[in-house]
């Protein structure tokens, strides 16, 4: 503080009397509301009222285009789900999914990041070659690997067959049920281990480098720093990529849905879902299925805001 | 001797592991260009080449004379374009007020807003599907406008506010002591100065736009009006007995689908990183 800083500020003081300053107060939390509308109304609308309304329905036996008048049939849907061994089935399915790739995508994405974040020339292009997986679709990569699966002339058979000598025969990676779950989770380990890659080479960049240069005056080795300074100060941001990437596998339908269409053997909760709400007309028993995901979600949701708020204290 | 002998192993290993990370980012993507230049005698035929020998265009020449395919690449520019400006717009100032006002309130509005850029698509899926049958939007491009707004909107609010954050006070202070109102403030001030960060997120919104297939598969059903994910997934029914599919047609669309986005995202690079992680770390 210097001598000017301190004589300014009685100054000015006086000028806004407590009054004017309540109702600055007043005015802004007004057109901070004002601005707020059209957002809060679009959320209203397009994820609020449904949301409600599918809780509605669960209770109903609604079906689309029906003449038939709806019934409030209290918690017949929900009994019927827990003894519904097809939707057990696509839990099991989506939930083995899930920790296959969140697994491989953390450690992909950790050893990724360590080597980008590590300066070598080429870093630019590397990072800009993470992206590519990242921008294409969805469906459009489930397309691109399929072909690669396929049988007699996919590149995968030929690669482990005839180059490698891996197998001694062509396999059908997609038909076959002990090898198509491996290949979904490839598919969707390719896309996204950049993504988590990026998530972790931006935790790692504001570690400050002096921390490394004292744990190696104290002749700390490389192994030893790893675990001991970078995965701690790096928690913040593993728990968030970790966090993302589950409730995004929990959801998962474009690819199981592009390579397996919506094969019995391989249905995710989403699928199941759809499946039932969509093409059977059902949308009572849909939205039961719905409502059940939402709370499976929202209870991982709960768990990464608290995680993060334990995080911050 | 021995130091350096050991540091020049370690730096080879380092670019041995850097070249096998990027042939695993990169090979299926050149494999779909690969395999859109290869005709079809060469393609169907063991042991299969890792180079066409005699490459051709025709499979591009069958895509862009498809009507439908280009129909649904213009609908997906309409849907995505117009989801993108109408998050943009709503988004901004959702994102003006949350990130340079202080009111009672706004920690619960950030709280809903990140928890509904989680929200599973598939939760309403029924809602929605019921909504659109009784509004008559079923098989139209604005059922798709109106429903991806739950995940572009929600996404622009947040990444945006953590760009209005960062700006210093000094910015609208001055403008203020100038007499200014806050409309003032966000279109003469802010608004310009946030342009690199409406690019940014708007591309994002764009790209999840583009790329989306749940709601399109549920919401559309004559083939003039699907989008882009739809025509290329709708490449698995269209066998005719017996045949392989049409790899080599599919191939050039997924090359022409992905080309565009590769290359704004690549141009767009840094900023890209900057909105993603801003949306995940800051968070």
């Amino acid at each position: 503080m210097n001598g000017t800083a301190t004589t300014d500020i009685p100054k000015q003081a006086p000028k806004l009397k407590p009054g004017r300053i309540r109702t600055l107060r007043g005015s802004q939390t007004r057109t901070a509301w004002l601005l707020l509308i059209p957002t809060l109304l679009v959320v209203v609308l397009v994820a609020l009222v449904p949301l409600v309304q599918t809780i509605w329905y669960s209770f109903t036996d609604e079906r689309l285009a029906s003449l038939q008048p709806t019934h409030f049939v209290g918690l017949k849907n929900y009994r019927f789900l827990i003894r519904d061994t097809a939707f057990r089935d696509s839990i099991w399915v989506t939930v083995k999914f899930s920790v296959i790739t969140v697994i491989f995508e953390f450690i992909l994405g950790m050893i990724v990041a360590l080597v980008v974040n590590s300066s070598f020339k080429g870093r630019g292009p590397m990072r800009a070659a993470m992206l590519v997986p990242w921008a294409i679709p969805t469906v459009i990569s489930a397309q691109m690997w399929k072909w690669m699966y396929s049988g007699t002339y996919g590149v995968f058979n030929d690669l482990l067959v005839n180059k490698l000598h891996i197998l001694n025969h062509n396999v059908a990676w997609i038909s076959q049920s002990n090898t198509s779950l491996a290949a979904v989770a490839a598919v969707d380990i390719w896309k996204t281990t950049p993504f988590v890659a990026l998530l972790l080479l931006a935790g790692l960049q504001v570690i400050p480098n002096d921390v490394y240069e004292a744990a190696t005056v104290d002749g700390a080795n490389g192994v030893q720093q790893f675990f001991r300074i970078t995965l701690p100060l790096l928690r913040p941001a593993i728990l968030v990529a970790l966090i993302f990437r589950t409730l995004d596998a929990l959801r998962v339908f474009d690819v199981f849905f592009v390579m397996f269409s919506s094969r019995a053997s391989t249905q995710t909760m989403a699928i199941y879902a759809q499946q039932n709400l969509v093409s059977f007309s059902d949308v009572g028993y849909g939205s039961t299925i719905s409502v059940a995901i939402f709370v499976i979600i929202g209870i991982f949701v709960v768990a990464y805001v608290t995680a993060l708020r334990v995080e911050r204290t | 001797m021995s130091k350096t002998l050991r540091h020049r192993m370690q730096r080879v290993a380092f670019y041995v592991l850097l070249a096998i990370i990027l042939f695993y980012l990169i090979f299926p993507f050149y494999w779909a260009i690969r395999s859109s230049i290869t005709p079809n005698s060469e393609m169907f035929t063991t042991p299969i080449s890792y180079w066409p020998h005699h490459p051709t265009l025709d499979f591009y020449r069958q895509v862009f004379s498809d009507r439908l395919f280009m129909r649904s690449m213009l609908n997906s520019t309409i849907v995505a374009g117009s989801v993108t400006i109408i998050s943009l717009a709503i988004g901004a100032f959702a994102s003006f007020a949350l990130g340079r006002f202080s009111f009672s309130g706004r920690t619960p509005v950030l709280y809903i807003i990140l928890a509904m850029t989680m929200f599973p698509q598939i939760a309403i899926l029924g809602s929605l599907y019921t909504l659109i049958t009784r509004f008559h939007l079923y098989n139209t491009l604005p059922s798709l406008i109106i429903t991806y707004l739950l995940f572009t909107l929600p996404f622009t609010v947040w990444v945006l506010t953590t760009f209005f954050q960062t700006m210093p006070r000094e910015l609208e202070e001055a403008a203020y002591v100038d007499g200014a109102t806050p409309f003032q403030v966000f279109w003469k001030v802010l608004l310009p100065l946030a342009a690199p960060g409406l690019v940014t997120t708007g591309l994002l919104a764009f790209i999840s736009a583009w790329n989306e297939f749940l709601y399109a598969l549920s919401f559309i059903q004559s083939p003039q009006n699907r989008t882009i994910t739809l025509a290329i997934f709708t490449f698995n029914t269209n066998t005719t007995g017996g045949f392989e599919l049409p790899w080599g047609k599919m191939m050039a669309g997924t090359v022409i689908v992905t080309l565009p986005l590769i290359i704004l995202t690549i141009i767009f690079q840094r900023r890209i990183v900057q909105g993603l992680t801003a949306g995940a770390v800051k968070g």
